[in-house]
Protein backbone atom coordinates (compact mmCIF):
# COMPACT_ATOMS: atom_id res chain seq x y z
CA UNK A 1 0.00 0.00 0.00
CA UNK A 2 0.75 3.66 -0.67
CA UNK A 3 1.98 6.07 1.98
CA UNK A 4 -0.19 8.01 3.97
CA UNK A 5 0.23 11.81 2.36
CA UNK A 6 0.12 13.38 5.63
CA UNK A 7 3.38 12.29 6.85
CA UNK A 8 5.31 12.57 3.77
CA UNK A 9 6.94 16.21 2.95
CA UNK A 10 7.05 15.63 -0.56
CA UNK A 11 9.87 17.93 -2.41
CA UNK A 12 13.43 18.64 -2.59
CA UNK A 13 14.76 19.50 0.77
CA UNK A 14 18.85 20.45 1.95
CA UNK A 15 18.64 18.48 5.16
CA UNK A 16 20.91 16.70 6.99
CA UNK A 17 20.66 12.87 7.60
CA UNK A 18 19.15 13.16 11.24
CA UNK A 19 15.75 15.21 9.73
CA UNK A 20 15.68 12.82 6.54
CA UNK A 21 15.99 9.81 9.19
CA UNK A 22 12.98 11.47 10.45
CA UNK A 23 11.13 12.65 7.53
CA UNK A 24 11.68 8.81 6.33
CA UNK A 25 9.97 7.00 9.78
CA UNK A 26 7.11 9.55 9.07
CA UNK A 27 6.85 8.54 5.41
CA UNK A 28 7.04 4.83 6.42
CA UNK A 29 3.70 5.66 8.47
CA UNK A 30 5.82 5.82 12.10
CA UNK A 31 3.08 7.19 14.90
CA UNK A 32 4.66 6.94 17.67
CA UNK A 33 8.40 7.83 19.28
CA UNK A 34 10.28 7.95 22.38
CA UNK A 35 13.50 8.75 23.33
CA UNK A 36 16.07 9.76 25.74
CA UNK A 37 17.86 12.56 23.51
CA UNK A 38 21.64 11.59 22.96
CA UNK A 39 24.26 13.44 20.41
CA UNK A 40 24.18 12.65 17.22
CA UNK A 41 20.95 11.54 17.17
CA UNK A 42 18.65 14.22 19.06
CA UNK A 43 18.06 15.94 15.88
CA UNK A 44 16.06 13.12 14.62
CA UNK A 45 13.81 12.68 17.75
CA UNK A 46 13.97 16.65 17.92
CA UNK A 47 12.00 17.02 14.21
CA UNK A 48 9.57 13.94 15.24
CA UNK A 49 8.58 16.11 18.18
CA UNK A 50 7.97 19.21 16.00
CA UNK A 51 6.83 17.52 13.24
CA UNK A 52 3.93 14.61 14.56
CA UNK A 53 1.45 16.71 15.82
CA UNK A 54 1.01 18.53 12.32
CA UNK A 55 0.61 14.61 11.21
CA UNK A 56 -0.73 13.19 13.59
CA UNK A 57 0.88 10.45 16.37
CA UNK A 58 3.07 11.20 19.87
CA UNK A 59 6.03 11.58 20.87
CA UNK A 60 7.67 11.00 24.79
CA UNK A 61 10.58 12.04 25.77
CA UNK A 62 11.49 9.53 28.76
CA UNK A 63 13.80 9.83 31.85
CA UNK A 64 16.05 6.78 29.84
CA UNK A 65 16.62 4.76 27.33
CA UNK A 66 15.05 1.61 29.56
CA UNK A 67 11.52 3.51 29.23
CA UNK A 68 11.92 4.79 25.87
CA UNK A 69 12.84 1.19 24.63
CA UNK A 70 9.86 -0.34 26.13
CA UNK A 71 7.10 2.41 25.99
CA UNK A 72 7.90 2.18 21.97
CA UNK A 73 6.82 -1.63 22.35
CA UNK A 74 3.68 -0.93 23.89
CA UNK A 75 2.73 1.52 21.28
CA UNK A 76 3.28 -1.28 18.83
CA UNK A 77 0.61 -3.68 20.73
CA UNK A 78 -1.47 -0.15 20.47
CA UNK A 79 -1.24 -0.60 17.08
CA UNK A 80 0.98 1.86 16.12
CA UNK A 81 4.25 1.89 13.73
CA UNK A 82 7.23 2.84 16.08
CA UNK A 83 10.90 3.63 16.80
CA UNK A 84 13.41 4.98 19.62
CA UNK A 85 16.31 7.03 18.37
CA UNK A 86 19.57 6.71 20.52
CA UNK A 87 23.27 6.31 20.20
CA UNK A 88 25.95 3.82 21.28
CA UNK A 89 25.72 4.94 25.21
CA UNK A 90 21.98 4.24 24.97
CA UNK A 91 21.88 1.50 23.00
CA UNK A 92 23.58 -0.29 25.82
CA UNK A 93 20.77 0.44 27.87
CA UNK A 94 18.27 -1.27 25.17
CA UNK A 95 19.62 -4.08 25.00
CA UNK A 96 17.23 -6.00 27.71
CA UNK A 97 14.40 -4.61 25.53
CA UNK A 98 15.60 -5.55 22.26
CA UNK A 99 15.62 -9.14 23.60
CA UNK A 100 12.03 -8.64 24.79
CA UNK A 101 11.12 -7.56 21.09
CA UNK A 102 12.44 -10.46 19.57
CA UNK A 103 10.64 -12.89 21.62
CA UNK A 104 7.30 -11.15 21.94
CA UNK A 105 8.22 -9.88 18.24
CA UNK A 106 7.42 -6.57 17.87
CA UNK A 107 7.79 -5.14 15.08
CA UNK A 108 9.88 -1.66 15.84
CA UNK A 109 13.04 0.53 14.53
CA UNK A 110 16.34 1.15 16.68
CA UNK A 111 18.00 4.32 15.12
CA UNK A 112 21.98 4.12 16.23
CA UNK A 113 23.34 7.30 15.48
CA UNK A 114 26.87 5.56 15.93
CA UNK A 115 29.50 7.49 17.93
CA UNK A 116 32.79 6.79 19.22
CA UNK A 117 33.09 4.33 22.18
CA UNK A 118 33.55 2.33 24.53
CA UNK A 119 30.93 4.22 27.17
CA UNK A 120 30.48 7.83 26.46
CA UNK A 121 33.25 7.74 24.06
CA UNK A 122 33.06 10.55 21.87
CA UNK A 123 29.66 12.49 21.76
CA UNK A 124 30.44 14.67 18.73
CA UNK A 125 32.41 12.33 16.62
CA UNK A 126 31.77 9.37 14.73
CA UNK A 127 32.12 5.80 14.62
CA UNK A 128 30.67 2.33 13.22
CA UNK A 129 31.45 0.73 16.32
CA UNK A 130 28.04 -1.05 17.38
CA UNK A 131 27.81 -3.10 14.49
CA UNK A 132 28.01 -6.52 16.77
CA UNK A 133 26.35 -5.20 19.84
CA UNK A 134 23.39 -5.16 17.29
CA UNK A 135 23.69 -8.25 16.21
CA UNK A 136 24.71 -10.16 19.71
CA UNK A 137 23.71 -7.51 22.28
CA UNK A 138 20.63 -9.13 23.81
CA UNK A 139 21.32 -12.66 25.04
CA UNK A 140 19.95 -15.79 23.86
CA UNK A 141 19.25 -16.58 20.33
CA UNK A 142 17.96 -14.16 17.64
CA UNK A 143 18.19 -12.95 14.04
CA UNK A 144 18.04 -8.92 13.76
CA UNK A 145 18.01 -6.51 10.86
CA UNK A 146 20.33 -3.57 10.00
CA UNK A 147 20.50 -1.61 7.48
CA UNK A 148 23.47 1.17 6.74
CA UNK A 149 22.36 4.19 5.28
CA UNK A 150 25.76 6.35 4.20
CA UNK A 151 23.77 9.91 3.00
CA UNK A 152 20.89 11.98 3.43
CA UNK A 153 18.84 10.72 0.97
CA UNK A 154 19.52 7.25 2.22
CA UNK A 155 18.05 8.02 5.35
CA UNK A 156 14.85 8.90 4.30
CA UNK A 157 14.49 6.00 1.28
CA UNK A 158 16.24 3.15 3.62
CA UNK A 159 14.12 4.53 6.73
CA UNK A 160 11.06 3.01 5.08
CA UNK A 161 12.50 0.03 4.07
CA UNK A 162 13.57 -0.41 7.58
CA UNK A 163 10.07 -0.21 8.66
CA UNK A 164 8.80 -2.23 6.59
CA UNK A 165 11.34 -5.18 6.82
CA UNK A 166 10.73 -5.01 10.58
CA UNK A 167 6.60 -5.04 9.98
CA UNK A 168 7.10 -7.95 7.50
CA UNK A 169 9.36 -9.87 10.05
CA UNK A 170 8.36 -8.79 13.19
CA UNK A 171 11.99 -8.02 14.15
CA UNK A 172 13.76 -5.20 16.00
CA UNK A 173 15.14 -3.46 12.56
CA UNK A 174 18.64 -1.15 13.77
CA UNK A 175 19.15 1.76 11.16
CA UNK A 176 22.90 1.76 11.60
CA UNK A 177 23.66 5.32 10.71
CA UNK A 178 26.83 7.53 12.38
CA UNK A 179 27.74 10.75 13.17
CA UNK A 180 28.49 12.20 9.91
CA UNK A 181 25.72 10.67 8.27
CA UNK A 182 23.43 12.17 10.93
CA UNK A 183 25.35 15.98 10.46
CA UNK A 184 25.64 15.41 6.74
CA UNK A 185 23.48 17.98 4.49
CA UNK A 186 22.31 17.09 0.97
CA UNK A 187 19.71 17.40 -1.49
CA UNK A 188 16.79 14.75 -0.03
CA UNK A 189 14.10 14.04 -2.60
CA UNK A 190 11.12 12.62 -1.33
CA UNK A 191 8.48 11.62 -3.54
CA UNK A 192 4.96 11.89 -3.58
CA UNK A 193 2.92 9.92 -1.17
CA UNK A 194 1.52 7.16 -3.95
CA UNK A 195 5.46 6.35 -4.72
CA UNK A 196 5.97 4.88 -1.51
CA UNK A 197 5.39 1.50 -1.08
CA UNK A 198 4.67 1.15 2.96
CA UNK A 199 3.87 -2.54 4.24
CA UNK A 200 1.45 -3.06 6.58
CA UNK A 201 0.97 -4.62 10.04
CA UNK A 202 0.26 -8.53 9.23
CA UNK A 203 -3.32 -8.12 10.77
CA UNK A 204 -5.27 -11.55 11.72
CA UNK A 205 -8.82 -11.74 9.88
CA UNK A 206 -9.48 -14.57 12.69
CA UNK A 207 -12.63 -14.57 15.33
CA UNK A 208 -10.95 -14.05 19.14
CA UNK A 209 -11.77 -17.69 19.56
CA UNK A 210 -9.77 -19.05 16.69
CA UNK A 211 -6.92 -16.62 16.78
CA UNK A 212 -3.74 -17.76 17.93
CA UNK A 213 -0.85 -15.38 18.91
CA UNK A 214 2.08 -17.20 18.24
CA UNK A 215 0.54 -19.44 15.72
CA UNK A 216 1.79 -19.26 12.24
CA UNK A 217 1.84 -20.53 8.55
CA UNK A 218 4.90 -21.05 7.12
CA UNK A 219 6.41 -17.77 6.45
CA UNK A 220 6.65 -17.95 10.52
CA UNK A 221 6.09 -14.87 10.83
CA UNK A 222 2.61 -15.20 12.96
CA UNK A 223 -0.04 -12.32 12.58
CA UNK A 224 -1.16 -9.50 15.10
CA UNK A 225 -3.74 -8.15 16.75
CA UNK A 226 -4.12 -4.56 18.86
CA UNK A 227 -4.88 -3.98 22.03
CA UNK A 228 -8.65 -2.90 22.33
CA UNK A 229 -10.07 -4.98 19.65
CA UNK A 230 -11.61 -7.28 21.69
CA UNK A 231 -9.04 -10.40 21.12
CA UNK A 232 -7.28 -11.23 25.08
CA UNK A 233 -4.15 -11.88 24.67
CA UNK A 234 -0.64 -12.68 26.25
CA UNK A 235 2.54 -11.27 25.54
CA UNK A 236 5.54 -12.37 27.58
CA UNK A 237 9.49 -12.40 27.47
CA UNK A 238 9.15 -16.44 28.90
CA UNK A 239 9.18 -18.68 26.47
CA UNK A 240 6.10 -19.01 25.24
CA UNK A 241 3.56 -21.75 23.20
CA UNK A 242 1.01 -20.25 20.31
CA UNK A 243 -1.25 -18.81 22.75
CA UNK A 244 1.60 -16.72 24.20
CA UNK A 245 1.66 -18.20 27.85
CA UNK A 246 4.30 -19.41 28.79
CA UNK A 247 5.72 -23.18 28.35
CA UNK A 248 8.66 -23.03 30.40
CA UNK A 249 10.29 -26.69 28.59
CA UNK A 250 12.76 -27.88 26.31
CA UNK A 251 9.98 -28.54 23.37
CA UNK A 252 8.44 -25.04 23.28
CA UNK A 253 12.06 -23.94 23.74
CA UNK A 254 13.39 -25.73 20.73
CA UNK A 255 9.75 -25.17 18.66
CA UNK A 256 10.21 -20.90 19.64
CA UNK A 257 14.00 -20.17 18.99
CA UNK A 258 13.95 -22.17 15.89
CA UNK A 259 10.95 -20.62 14.14
CA UNK A 260 12.68 -17.21 15.87
CA UNK A 261 15.52 -17.54 14.14
CA UNK A 262 14.73 -19.54 11.19
CA UNK A 263 11.76 -16.54 9.80
CA UNK A 264 14.98 -14.65 8.94
CA UNK A 265 17.44 -17.55 7.60
CA UNK A 266 15.21 -19.15 5.44
CA UNK A 267 14.05 -15.29 3.87
CA UNK A 268 18.31 -14.99 3.94
CA UNK A 269 17.84 -14.47 -0.56
CA UNK A 270 15.30 -12.27 0.08
CA UNK A 271 17.47 -9.83 2.43
CA UNK A 272 20.31 -9.62 0.79
CA UNK A 273 20.50 -5.69 -0.30
CA UNK A 274 24.31 -5.07 -1.46
CA UNK A 275 25.74 -2.49 -4.06
CA UNK A 276 28.27 -4.11 -6.09
CA UNK A 277 30.57 -2.00 -8.54
CA UNK A 278 32.81 -3.47 -10.89
CA UNK A 279 33.03 -6.76 -8.58
CA UNK A 280 32.84 -9.33 -11.35
CA UNK A 281 36.47 -10.49 -11.90
CA UNK A 282 38.03 -8.44 -9.99
CA UNK A 283 41.50 -9.16 -8.01
CA UNK A 284 40.52 -6.76 -4.97
CA UNK A 285 37.04 -6.47 -3.26
CA UNK A 286 36.88 -3.75 -1.20
CA UNK A 287 34.04 -4.67 1.43
CA UNK A 288 32.01 -1.56 3.32
CA UNK A 289 29.20 -0.17 4.66
CA UNK A 290 28.12 3.78 6.16
CA UNK A 291 29.80 6.16 5.85
CA UNK A 292 32.91 4.27 5.18
CA UNK A 293 31.82 2.94 1.71
CA UNK A 294 31.89 6.82 0.58
CA UNK A 295 35.23 7.02 1.24
CA UNK A 296 36.27 3.67 0.08
CA UNK A 297 34.32 4.52 -3.17
CA UNK A 298 36.90 7.38 -3.68
CA UNK A 299 39.86 5.05 -3.06
CA UNK A 300 38.44 2.29 -5.30
CA UNK A 301 38.10 4.61 -8.14
CA UNK A 302 41.98 6.06 -7.84
CA UNK A 303 43.11 2.66 -7.51
CA UNK A 304 41.34 2.09 -11.00
CA UNK A 305 43.22 4.58 -11.99
CA UNK A 306 46.34 2.65 -11.36
CA UNK A 307 45.28 -0.28 -13.37
CA UNK A 308 44.37 -2.16 -10.05
CA UNK A 309 41.13 -4.03 -11.14
CA UNK A 310 39.16 -3.67 -7.60
CA UNK A 311 35.56 -4.09 -7.18
CA UNK A 312 33.42 -2.27 -4.51
CA UNK A 313 30.51 -4.38 -2.56
CA UNK A 314 28.63 -1.98 -0.37
CA UNK A 315 26.38 -3.54 2.38
CA UNK A 316 22.90 -2.37 2.55
CA UNK A 317 21.30 -4.71 4.66
CA UNK A 318 24.57 -5.56 6.87
CA UNK A 319 22.56 -7.86 9.09
CA UNK A 320 21.43 -10.52 8.29
CA UNK A 321 25.19 -10.50 6.59
CA UNK A 322 25.14 -11.42 3.26
CA UNK A 323 27.88 -14.36 3.19
CA UNK A 324 26.59 -16.65 0.41
CA UNK A 325 27.65 -13.27 -1.66
CA UNK A 326 30.71 -13.13 -0.24
CA UNK A 327 31.72 -16.77 -0.94
CA UNK A 328 30.65 -16.96 -4.35
CA UNK A 329 32.78 -13.72 -5.04
CA UNK A 330 36.10 -15.48 -2.72
CA UNK A 331 36.30 -17.94 -5.31
CA UNK A 332 37.61 -15.46 -7.99
CA UNK A 333 38.97 -12.18 -6.11
CA UNK A 334 42.52 -12.82 -4.64
CA UNK A 335 41.37 -10.61 -2.05
CA UNK A 336 38.99 -8.18 0.08
CA UNK A 337 39.96 -5.19 1.97
CA UNK A 338 37.59 -4.16 4.92
CA UNK A 339 37.96 -0.83 5.97
CA UNK A 340 35.06 0.23 8.95
CA UNK A 341 35.17 2.62 11.74
CA UNK A 342 35.64 0.32 14.57
CA UNK A 343 38.66 -2.19 15.13
CA UNK A 344 37.29 -4.80 13.42
CA UNK A 345 34.17 -6.25 13.45
CA UNK A 346 32.73 -6.75 10.43
CA UNK A 347 35.47 -7.76 8.76
CA UNK A 348 35.27 -10.83 11.25
CA UNK A 349 31.99 -12.00 8.74
CA UNK A 350 33.84 -11.70 5.52
CA UNK A 351 36.61 -13.70 7.04
CA UNK A 352 33.85 -16.27 8.10
CA UNK A 353 32.48 -15.96 4.33
CA UNK A 354 35.50 -15.80 2.44
CA UNK A 355 36.88 -19.16 4.81
CA UNK A 356 40.77 -19.10 3.83
CA UNK A 357 39.48 -19.32 -0.25
CA UNK A 358 41.19 -15.36 -0.86
CA UNK A 359 43.15 -13.02 1.48
CA UNK A 360 41.42 -10.66 3.91
CA UNK A 361 43.08 -7.08 4.83
CA UNK A 362 41.10 -5.54 7.77
CA UNK A 363 41.62 -2.11 7.89
CA UNK A 364 40.65 -0.56 11.45
CA UNK A 365 40.10 2.85 12.86
CA UNK A 366 39.52 3.31 16.03
CA UNK A 367 37.02 6.21 14.89
CA UNK A 368 36.77 10.29 15.22
CA UNK A 369 37.02 10.84 12.20
CA UNK A 370 36.49 8.54 8.53
CA UNK A 371 39.44 6.88 6.76
CA UNK A 372 41.70 8.63 4.78
CA UNK A 373 40.74 7.61 0.98
CA UNK A 374 45.11 6.99 0.80
CA UNK A 375 44.73 4.97 3.91
CA UNK A 376 42.36 2.17 1.79
CA UNK A 377 44.12 2.65 -1.77
CA UNK A 378 47.52 2.01 0.35
CA UNK A 379 45.55 -1.13 1.42
CA UNK A 380 43.49 -2.18 -1.99
CA UNK A 381 47.65 -1.50 -3.51
CA UNK A 382 48.73 -4.60 -0.93
CA UNK A 383 46.53 -6.18 -1.48
CA UNK A 384 46.83 -6.50 -5.39
CA UNK A 385 50.28 -7.45 -4.96
CA UNK B 1 35.03 15.98 -11.96
CA UNK B 2 35.10 19.54 -11.69
CA UNK B 3 34.53 19.88 -7.46
CA UNK B 4 34.90 22.85 -5.71
CA UNK B 5 36.07 22.44 -1.70
CA UNK B 6 34.65 25.65 0.91
CA UNK B 7 35.44 26.21 4.03
CA UNK B 8 33.48 29.27 5.90
CA UNK B 9 34.94 30.21 9.21
CA UNK B 10 33.69 32.56 12.12
CA UNK B 11 32.25 33.08 15.38
CA UNK B 12 29.36 31.02 17.05
CA UNK B 13 26.60 33.92 15.64
CA UNK B 14 27.89 35.74 13.12
CA UNK B 15 25.43 32.71 10.65
CA UNK B 16 28.72 30.57 9.55
CA UNK B 17 26.72 28.04 9.00
CA UNK B 18 23.96 29.26 7.54
CA UNK B 19 26.74 30.61 4.61
CA UNK B 20 27.37 27.29 4.11
CA UNK B 21 24.01 26.22 4.00
CA UNK B 22 23.00 28.79 1.85
CA UNK B 23 25.79 27.75 -0.92
CA UNK B 24 25.07 23.89 -0.65
CA UNK B 25 21.65 24.39 -0.89
CA UNK B 26 22.04 27.09 -3.77
CA UNK B 27 24.48 24.60 -5.74
CA UNK B 28 21.80 21.58 -5.07
CA UNK B 29 18.96 22.42 -5.30
CA UNK B 30 18.97 25.25 -7.50
CA UNK B 31 22.07 24.64 -9.30
CA UNK B 32 21.54 21.32 -10.57
CA UNK B 33 24.84 20.38 -8.94
CA UNK B 34 26.19 17.76 -6.02
CA UNK B 35 26.74 19.44 -2.58
CA UNK B 36 27.79 18.18 0.87
CA UNK B 37 27.54 20.02 4.24
CA UNK B 38 29.39 19.37 7.00
CA UNK B 39 29.34 21.18 9.97
CA UNK B 40 32.29 21.43 12.74
CA UNK B 41 30.15 19.99 14.98
CA UNK B 42 31.28 19.88 19.08
CA UNK B 43 30.85 21.67 22.27
CA UNK B 44 30.57 25.31 20.55
CA UNK B 45 28.41 28.24 21.64
CA UNK B 46 27.75 31.92 20.62
CA UNK B 47 31.64 33.26 20.01
CA UNK B 48 33.51 30.88 20.04
CA UNK B 49 35.11 29.26 16.75
CA UNK B 50 32.78 27.65 14.30
CA UNK B 51 32.48 26.43 10.68
CA UNK B 52 31.10 24.69 8.03
CA UNK B 53 32.99 22.28 5.22
CA UNK B 54 30.87 22.94 1.72
CA UNK B 55 32.03 20.41 -1.08
CA UNK B 56 30.38 21.65 -4.49
CA UNK B 57 30.54 18.95 -7.58
CA UNK B 58 29.38 18.40 -10.96
CA UNK B 59 28.97 14.53 -9.73
CA UNK B 60 27.97 12.50 -6.54
CA UNK B 61 30.42 13.83 -3.69
CA UNK B 62 32.25 10.59 -1.76
CA UNK B 63 34.83 11.99 0.89
CA UNK B 64 32.66 14.40 2.30
CA UNK B 65 35.44 16.66 4.09
CA UNK B 66 37.60 19.64 2.97
CA UNK B 67 41.00 19.55 4.04
CA UNK B 68 42.53 22.44 1.69
CA UNK B 69 39.91 24.59 0.60
CA UNK B 70 39.64 25.57 -2.70
CA UNK B 71 37.54 28.44 -1.37
CA UNK B 72 37.98 29.95 2.19
CA UNK B 73 35.39 32.04 3.51
CA UNK B 74 35.99 34.07 6.87
CA UNK B 75 34.27 36.86 8.61
CA UNK B 76 36.79 36.63 12.27
CA UNK B 77 41.07 37.24 12.82
CA UNK B 78 40.74 33.19 14.86
CA UNK B 79 39.02 32.08 11.80
CA UNK B 80 41.73 33.33 9.36
CA UNK B 81 44.38 32.46 11.78
CA UNK B 82 43.13 28.64 11.88
CA UNK B 83 42.43 28.06 8.73
CA UNK B 84 44.41 30.36 6.25
CA UNK B 85 47.47 28.14 6.09
CA UNK B 86 45.22 25.51 4.35
CA UNK B 87 44.13 27.18 1.77
CA UNK B 88 45.15 25.28 -1.91
CA UNK B 89 47.94 26.59 -3.66
CA UNK B 90 46.35 28.58 -5.95
CA UNK B 91 43.00 28.88 -4.10
CA UNK B 92 41.01 32.27 -3.04
CA UNK B 93 40.26 33.58 0.46
CA UNK B 94 37.62 35.66 0.61
CA UNK B 95 37.54 38.08 3.90
CA UNK B 96 35.87 40.39 6.26
CA UNK B 97 37.78 43.18 5.49
CA UNK B 98 37.34 45.68 8.67
CA UNK B 99 38.16 42.76 11.08
CA UNK B 100 40.84 40.70 9.39
CA UNK B 101 44.45 41.62 8.17
CA UNK B 102 46.18 39.71 6.01
CA UNK B 103 49.63 38.22 6.92
CA UNK B 104 51.70 35.68 6.05
CA UNK B 105 49.91 32.77 7.20
CA UNK B 106 48.06 32.79 3.40
CA UNK B 107 50.01 30.52 1.30
CA UNK B 108 51.79 32.35 -1.74
CA UNK B 109 49.30 32.41 -4.81
CA UNK B 110 46.31 32.56 -2.74
CA UNK B 111 43.89 35.52 -4.06
CA UNK B 112 42.37 37.41 -1.45
CA UNK B 113 39.54 39.66 -1.89
CA UNK B 114 38.35 41.78 1.23
CA UNK B 115 34.85 42.82 1.83
CA UNK B 116 33.72 45.05 5.09
CA UNK B 117 30.62 42.98 5.45
CA UNK B 118 29.85 44.08 9.08
CA UNK B 119 30.21 47.54 8.01
CA UNK B 120 27.63 47.06 5.10
CA UNK B 121 25.02 45.30 7.12
CA UNK B 122 25.53 47.82 9.51
CA UNK B 123 24.75 50.59 6.73
CA UNK B 124 21.57 48.42 5.85
CA UNK B 125 20.37 48.52 9.50
CA UNK B 126 20.98 45.14 10.65
CA UNK B 127 24.60 43.80 11.57
CA UNK B 128 23.03 40.50 11.35
CA UNK B 129 23.54 39.87 8.08
CA UNK B 130 26.74 40.38 7.46
CA UNK B 131 26.68 37.01 6.53
CA UNK B 132 24.30 37.33 3.63
CA UNK B 133 26.67 39.94 2.49
CA UNK B 134 29.32 37.34 2.65
CA UNK B 135 27.56 35.08 0.87
CA UNK B 136 26.92 37.82 -1.74
CA UNK B 137 30.57 38.38 -2.16
CA UNK B 138 31.07 34.73 -2.36
CA UNK B 139 28.79 34.75 -5.22
CA UNK B 140 30.05 38.10 -7.24
CA UNK B 141 34.04 36.91 -6.61
CA UNK B 142 33.53 33.40 -7.56
CA UNK B 143 30.77 33.02 -10.37
CA UNK B 144 30.72 29.37 -8.93
CA UNK B 145 27.12 29.39 -8.84
CA UNK B 146 24.65 31.94 -10.42
CA UNK B 147 23.42 35.24 -9.28
CA UNK B 148 19.67 33.32 -9.44
CA UNK B 149 20.58 30.35 -8.00
CA UNK B 150 22.31 32.00 -4.34
CA UNK B 151 19.35 34.42 -4.66
CA UNK B 152 16.41 31.63 -4.21
CA UNK B 153 18.90 30.01 -1.56
CA UNK B 154 19.11 33.13 0.46
CA UNK B 155 15.31 33.83 -0.37
CA UNK B 156 14.02 29.88 1.12
CA UNK B 157 16.75 30.31 4.15
CA UNK B 158 15.97 33.03 5.76
CA UNK B 159 13.56 33.76 8.65
CA UNK B 160 10.20 34.95 7.43
CA UNK B 161 9.40 38.83 7.20
CA UNK B 162 13.15 38.81 6.87
CA UNK B 163 13.68 38.14 3.40
CA UNK B 164 13.96 41.90 1.88
CA UNK B 165 16.84 42.94 4.45
CA UNK B 166 18.48 39.83 3.18
CA UNK B 167 18.13 40.11 -0.56
CA UNK B 168 19.79 43.75 -0.20
CA UNK B 169 22.47 42.58 1.58
CA UNK B 170 23.04 39.11 -1.07
CA UNK B 171 22.48 42.18 -3.47
CA UNK B 172 25.17 44.39 -1.84
CA UNK B 173 28.17 41.57 -1.13
CA UNK B 174 27.05 40.14 -4.85
CA UNK B 175 28.18 43.83 -6.48
CA UNK B 176 30.74 44.52 -4.55
CA UNK B 177 31.97 41.14 -5.21
CA UNK B 178 31.94 41.53 -8.96
CA UNK B 179 33.45 44.95 -8.59
CA UNK B 180 36.60 43.69 -6.75
CA UNK B 181 37.09 40.21 -9.01
CA UNK B 182 36.74 43.29 -12.08
CA UNK B 183 39.48 45.22 -10.38
CA UNK B 184 41.75 42.65 -9.92
CA UNK B 185 41.42 41.08 -13.48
Amino acid sequence: MHADPKGVLTGIHFIDGDHAACEGALAAGCRFAAGYPITPSTEVVERFAARIPLVGGMFIQLEDELASSIAIQGAAWGGKKVMTVTSGPGLSLMMEHVGLAAIAEVPCVFVDVQRGGPSTGLPTLPAQADMMQVKWGSHGDYEPIALSPNSPQECFDLMIKAFNLAETYRVPVFFMMDEVVGHMTERVVIPEASEIEVVERKWTAKKPSEYRPYGTDESLVPEMVKAGDGYRIHITGLTHDERGYPAMNAQAQDKLVKRLVNKIRDHRDQLVDVRADGVEGADVIVVSFGITSRVAGAAVEAARRKGIKVGHLRLIITWPFPAKVIRDLALTAKAFVVPELNMGQMALEVERAVSGKAAVLTLPHAGGTVHEPDAILAKIMEAAQ
Amino acid sequence: MQKSEIRVGGLGGQGVILCGMIIGKAASIFDGKHATLIQAFGPEARGSACSAQVTVADEAIGYPYVKNPDILIVMSPDAYTQFAPQVSPGGMLLYESDLITLDDKLPKGVRAFGVPATRFAEELGRRLVLNIVMTGFFAGVTGLLSFESVEKAVKSSVPKGTEDLNLRAFRKGYEYGREQAAAKN
